[in-house]
């Protein structure tokens, strides 16, 4: 609950905040949807939450437009994360977007 | 749509002759298809040619000149470049560019310490409300596999070499947000008109393969 008493509805307000250690779900549902299968099961954390919330693009595929909403999170993810023989600095990194179904807390 | 022209100069000054544009090879699987879709959307009145008209009109007023205009105020005015970084999109709209996609906007501010490219590994995402189209190579596959796992050897087949104390950042577009890399002003501008600036600011900056400089953009020319 709020300062003001404000009770937000489910999925209303994140869940996850900046700084939060996520993996990303490794899962092939049928359909279209915007997690690219190279970061599946990769580890990061929340940099930010975006706002405002989005559709759920799981349901949105098949065309459920009014489907459940909930927020997407700006996901840094080392790059020796992802590619373990990378070649660069240490500290280069990967940022994307992924919707809240799509993150596990580690 | 038509984008072969993209990317071909028109004002180099010298006339030189051209092939005849016209279609040269049978049109492809999704050619036909989206004719076939367009065509029965416009006949069951569900859209008119107005409307794609229109929406053709739309894209082709956006350009890289736009972005330029959003880096070189940012680069003057330090108020309007917090307001960009903490809501790309709203700071945007400031100057009359409209979001007709419905897409957010994180500006990625370039600084001593970090360089940010940007890309969209499953199709061509891309900053369309202030960059407009995107470059052909945006959108070929060598270009979106190597951006998330090679950027340092793309970038210097760019002729850009970041030191290794430079940390990349790529931010691979995939919902509802673009981005824009909002380059460093080049050392040596401190006079510029925020007009001057602009002009020094071109598409491939704002992607973040090259380093805005004196030299680029059509003050460069």
């Amino acid at each position: 609950m709020s300062k003001l008493g404000i009770v937000l509805a489910f999925g209303e307000g994140a869940i996850f905040h900046a700084g939060d250690n996520i993996r990303i779900s490794v899962r092939s549902p049928i359909g279209h949807y915007r997690v690219p299968t190279y970061l599946r099961g990769k580890a990061g954390t929340v940099e930010a939450v975006i706002e405002p919330t989005g559709i759920d693009n799981e349901q949105e595929g098949y065309g459920r437009n009014a489907g459940k909403k909930f927020h997407y999170y700006r996901i840094a993810i080392p790059m020796t994360e992802i590619w373990p023989d990378y070649v660069g600095s240490p500290r280069d990194g990967l940022r994307i977007e992924v919707f809240e179904t799509w993150l596990e807390r580690i | 749509m038509n984008t072969a022209d993209e990317g071909h100069d028109h004002d180099d000054g010298h006339a030189h002759p051209h092939a005849e544009i016209g279609q040269s090879t049978p049109p492809g699987y999704y050619e036909i298809m989206e004719t076939a879709v367009r065509e029965l959307l416009v006949e069951r009145k569900l859209i008119g040619a107005d409307e794609i008209r229109r929406q053709i009109e739309v894209l082709d007023s956006r350009t890289p000149a736009l972005g330029a205009k959003i880096v070189a105020r940012a680069w003057v005015d330090p108020d309007f470049k917090a307001r960009l970084l903490a809501d790309g999109r709203r700071a945007c709209e400031e100057l009359g560019i409209s979001f007709y996609d419905d897409t957010g906007l994180i500006v990625l501010e370039n600084t001593e310490k970090v360089h940010n490219l940007i890309v969209c590994t499953l199709c061509s995402c891309y900053p369309r409300p202030v960059l407009g189209l995107p470059p052909d190579w945006y959108k070929l596959k060598p270009y979106r596999s190597r951006a998330v796992s090679e950027p340092r050897a793309v970038l210097a087949e760019f002729g850009t070499i970041i030191p290794d104390d430079i940390e990349i950042r790529v931010s691979d577009s995939t919902a509802m947000v673009r981005y824009l890399v909002l380059p460093r002003r080049p050392e040596g501008t401190e006079l510029y008109s925020e007009e001057q600036l602009a002009a020094l600011v071109t598409r491939d900056t704002m992607i973040g393969v090259v380093p805005a400089t004196v030299g680029s953009g059509s003050a460069g020319q």
